[in-house]
C-alpha cells in the first residue's frame, strides 16, 4: 500500500528502484574480516547448517586412527592407491546422488556396472573390438538400460524402487548369461582399458591441473561478485574471495604434492573428480539442475510450473545407469578382467553409503555432487586402513555400517534446528 | 464486456466416479476481475486447475483464447498463452530457496542453460519491493517462511511472466491484515493494466471489494453469474447453496441480521 509502482513496470527495469533498497533489519550481514566469517560460521553451526564439516571431520579423525595404527596409512603409495582404488564406485556413487536428489532410489547399479564389465570384456577378448570401441560400447549399453528404467519409472509409474529392483536380478541374469561358461575374462594388461587405472600424470602435469583449477574457480567467484555489486545485491568482498580460494587451494594443492610423490596423479581419480566436478556445475548453475532439484523437491510443483517432470526422470537414470556402467569399467580395468563376480558384491550397498555419508538426502531435492568424493574417500580410507591392518571384510562390513549410522544420526540432529531444510508444507 | 480472452463452455471433469465439474461455461475478459464462488467441494479449485493445466479438461468442451479455439493440455499450454495461476495447494518447491521458486520454469539464462542468477536476484528483489515485502533473505529454502510469505512468494512467481490472466485461488485466506490488502490492492492494479483476474475467495468482503462479476459454480455446474454492483449479498448466498432457505439465512434471521451487517460491509 505503501509503494504505488506497478508490478509489470518494476519487474522490467530496475530505473525507478531506490538507490540503497532497505535491507529488512532481521537479516544478519556478515562483516568481511575473519573475526566477521568466523562469526558467520558459527551461525551456521548453531542454525544447524553443518555442511560438509562432519565428513572432514570424520575424514580427519580416520586418518589420525589408522596412521597411529600403522604409520604406512598417510604414506605417499597408500594414499595413491586409495585414490585409484575409489573411482569405481565413486563414478556409481555420482550416479547414485543424482536419483538421491529426485528422491528415488537405483538399485540396479551394482549389476548395471557388472553387466557393463562383460560387455566390455566380451567384445574386447572374445569379438576381437578394438579397447576404445568396446568401453563406448558398454557405456551406451548402460545409457539404454538407465533410459529404459527411467522410461518405465515414469511414464508407465511403477515405482523406481521395484523398477530398479527388476533391474538389480534381471541386468545381472544378462551379466551372468554374456560371461557363458567363463568365470573371468581377462583383458589385456596393456590396452585402452588397462590405461585407464595404469595412467599417472608427470608432476608438471598435476601441478599445471590443480593452478588452473583454483585460478579458474577463482576468476569465476571473481566475475560473479562483481557482477552482484553491480547490480546492487549482496556480495563477498575480494578479501573473502580470496580466503575462500586458499580454502580450496589446501586440499587441491596438497592432494596433488601428496601423490606427486609416489608416481603423480592418477588418471582414474582425476576421471571421478571430473565427473564430481562437471556434475555439480550441472547442478548448481544450470536449468537442468535447477529442474532436478524441483523435481526431487516438489514434482507437482516442477510439473505446475511448466518443467517436463518425466524428461527429468528419464534423463536422470540414464545418467546414473552411464555413471554406473562407467564404474563397471573401471573395475575391470583395475582388476585386468571381468568376472561374473564383478558388480554383484557390496558396491551397491557402498555407493549408496558414500552418498548418503557425504551429505546426499535419502528423501529428494537435498544434496551435491561432492558428496560422492567426500563419501567415497571416507568408505575408501575405511578400507585400505583396515586392510593394512590386515582385519577382514567382517570388520570392514561393522564399522562401514557405524559410519553411515553416525553419518544420518548427525544429520538428522542437526536438521532439528533447521527447519530451513526440512521438508513438507509449512 | 468487452470480448472475454479466455472462454470456456461445455467443461467437465472426472475424477474416477467423481464428476467434479459437468458442462461449466465461463469467461473472462481484459481489465475484468471475475469472482469464482461456491461452497467447499463445489469445483472452484477444479476448473482453476482445467484453465492452468495442471489437469485438463475431459474431451468435449471447447477453450477460446482470443476467440480462437486452442487446447490446453499441460501448465506449459497455459504458460504460452498467458495464464498464471496462484493454486490453493501452494505450488511451490520447500528445498528450493525463494529466487528460485519465483523463476522456477522460467529462468533467465546467459548462455544455453546456464542460469543467470545475479539477474534473477535483481529481479526478484524489485518484484518484491514493489509488492511492499519484506524477507530477510532472498537465498533462504522456502520452507523456512511463514504460510503467508509464502503465499505472497506464490503470487509474486505468477506475475513474472507477464500473464494476460491471473487465477487467484485463496489468495488471502493465510494472510494478515496488511498482506491481504495488498493482495487486493495488487488484484486492482492488474485489472488497471489490463489483465483479467480470476479471483477464487469465500470472503465476501474481499469479493465485493474487488470483483465486477461472480459465477457461482455448485455441485460442479454453474449456478448464475451475477454483476456484482447489483446483486445482493442474499442472492450470491442463495445462489452458491442452491436455496433462498439456507444455513446463512436462517442465521441472520436468528441474529437480527447483524451477520450480514458486518460481513457484507
Ligand atoms: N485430484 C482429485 N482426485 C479426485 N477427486 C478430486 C480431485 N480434485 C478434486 N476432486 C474432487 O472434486 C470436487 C471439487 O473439488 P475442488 O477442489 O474443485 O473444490 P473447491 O470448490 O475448490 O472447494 P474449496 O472451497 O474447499 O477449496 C471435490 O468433490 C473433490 O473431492
Ligand atoms: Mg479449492
Amino acid at each position: 500500500m505503501t509503494q504505488q509502482t506497478p508490478v509489470s513496470k518494476a519487474s522490467g527495469e530496475g530505473g525507478a528502484a531506490p538507490a540503497e533498497p532497505m535491507r529488512d533489519p532481521r537479516l544478519l550481514t556478515t562483516v568481511a574480516s575473519p573475526k566477521g566469517w568466523l562469526d558467520a560460521l558459527r551461525r551456521r553451526l548453531r542454525g544447524g547448517e553443518l555442511g560438509p564439516i562432519p565428513v572432514i571431520v570424520g575424514l580427519l579423525l580416520i586418518a589420525v586412527v589408522f596412521q597411529s595404527m600403522n604409520d604406512r596409512f598417510l604414506s605417499p603409495q597408500n594414499l595413491s592407491n586409495l585414490t585409484v582404488q575409489i573411482a569405481a564406485i565413486g563414478l556409481m556413487t555420482t550416479g547414485v546422488i543424482m536419483v538421491l536428489l529426485l528422491g528415488e532410489i537405483d538399485l540396479s547399479i551394482g549389476s548395471v556396472a557388472g553387466l557393463s564389465a562383460a560387455v566390455l570384456a566380451v567384445l574386447a577378448v572374445k569379438q576381437g573390438f578394438p579397447e576404445w570401441g568396446a568401453i563406448a560400447a558398454a557405456i551406451g549399453v548402460g545409457l539404454l538400460i538407465g533410459l529404459v528404467h527411467g522410461t518405465v519409472f515414469a511414464k508407465l509409474g511403477v515405482p523406481a524402487f521395484v523398477v530398479t529392483l527388476a533391474g538389480l536380478l534381471g541386468w545381472q541374469g544378462v551379466h551372468l548369461y554374456l560371461m557363458g561358461s567363463d568365470g573371468t575374462i581377462n583383458t589385456s594388461p596393456n590396452g585402452a582399458i588397462a590405461m585407464l587405472t595404469q595412467t599417472y600424470f608427470v608432476p608438471f602435469m598435476g601441478w599445471a591441473i590443480a593452478a588452473i583449477t583454483v585460478i579458474l574457480y577463482t576468476i569465476s567467484v571473481f566475475v560473479v561478485e562483481r557482477s552482484r555489486r553491480r547490480a546492487r545485491l549482496p556480495y563477498k568482498p575480494p578479501s573473502e574471495i580470496v580466503f575462500r580460494a586458499a580454502l580450496l587451494s589446501l586440499p587441491i594443492l596438497g592432494g596433488v604434492w601428496v601423490l606427486n610423490q609416489y608416481k603423480g596423479v592418477p588418471l582414474a581419480f582425476l576421471i571421478f573428480v571430473g565427473f564430481v566436478v562437471v556434475l555439480d556445475l550441472v547442478l548448481r548453475k544450470t536449468r537442468y539442475g535447477r529442474m532436478v532439484y524441483a523435481v526431487g523437491g516438489n514434482a507437482e510443483a516442477a510439473r505446475r510450473a511448466g518443467i517436463n517432470v518425466d524428461l527429468i526422470r528419464i534423463s536422470v537414470f540414464g545418467i546414473a545407469s552411464t555413471l554406473a556402467a562407467l564404474g563397471g569399467i573401471m573395475l575391470v580395468s583395475r582388476n585386468f578382467a571381468a568376472s561374473v563376480s564383478t558388480g554383484g558384491g557390496a558396491e551397491l550397498m557402498m555407493a549408496i553409503a558414500a552418498a548418503v555419508i557425504g551429505g546426499t538426502s535419502l528423501f529428494g531435492g537435498r544434496g551435491n555432487a561432492y558428496s560422492a568424493l567426500l563419501g567415497g574417500l571416507v568408505l575408501g580410507a575405511i578400507t585400505s586402513g583396515l586392510l593394512l591392518l590386515q582385519m577382514d571384510t567382517s570388520v570392514r562390513f561393522m564399522i562401514t555400517a557405524a559410519v553411515l549410522l553416525i553419518a544420518v544420526i548427525i544429520d538428522a540432529i542437526s536438521r532439528r534446528g533447521r527447519k530451513s531444510h526440512a521438508r513438507g508444507g509449512a | 464486456m468487452s470480448t472475454p480472452v479466455l472462454e470456456l463452455s461445455g467443461i467437465s471433469k472426472t475424477f474416477g466416479a467423481v464428476r467434479a465439474l459437468s458442462d461449466v461455461d465461463f469467461q473472462v475478459a481484459e481489465g475484468e476481475v471475475v469472482a469464482l464462488l461456491g461452497d467447499n467441494g463445489a469445483g472452484k479449485s477444479t476448473l482453476v486447475k482445467v484453465i492452468s493445466g495442471a489437469h485438463p479438461a475431459d474431451a468435449g468442451g471447447v477453450i477460446r483464447w482470443d476467440g480462437r479455439q486452442v487446447g490446453i493440455n499441460s501448465p506449459s499450454d497455459a504458460q504460452r498463452l498467458g495464464i498464471a495461476t496462484i493454486y490453493q495447494d501452494l505450488a511451490l518447491c520447500d528445498n528450493l530457496d525463494i529466487v528460485a521458486n519465483l523463476f522456477l520454469g522460467n529462468e533467465k539464462l546467459h548462455f544455453p542453460g546456464t542460469l543467470d542468477e545475479v539477474e534473477m536476484e535483481s529481479r526478484a528483489m524489485e518484484l518484491l519491493d514493489s509488492l511492499s515485502v519484506r524477507i530477510p533473505s532472498l537465498r533462504v529454502p522456502v520452507a523456512s517462511l511463514s504460510g503467508g510469505q509464502r503465499q505472497i512468494i506464490a503470487i509474486a512467481r505468477s506475475l513474472l511472466g507477464q500473464p494476460r490472466v491471473v487465477m487467484l485461488d485463496e489468495p488471502t485466506a493465510a494472510l494478515g491484515v496488511a498482506q491481504t490488502a495488498q493482495v487486493l490492492d495488487l488484484i486492482e492494479r492488474l485489472r488497471d493494466q489490463g489483465h483479467g483476474v480470476v479471483l477464487i475467495s469465500h470472503n465476501m468482503a474481499d469479493v465485493r471489494a474487488v470483483a465486477d462479476r461472480a459465477v457461482v459454480l455448485r455441485l460442479g455446474r454453474n449456478a448464475g453469474d451475477f454483476p456484482i454492483a447489483e446483486t445482493s449479498y442474499e442472492e450470491i448466498v442463495a445462489a452458491i447453496t442452491g436455496a433462498a432457505d439456507n444455513p446463512v439465512s436462517r442465521r441472520s434471521e436468528r441474529t437480527g441480521s447483524s451477520a450480514l451487517a458486518t460481513e457484507d460491509k
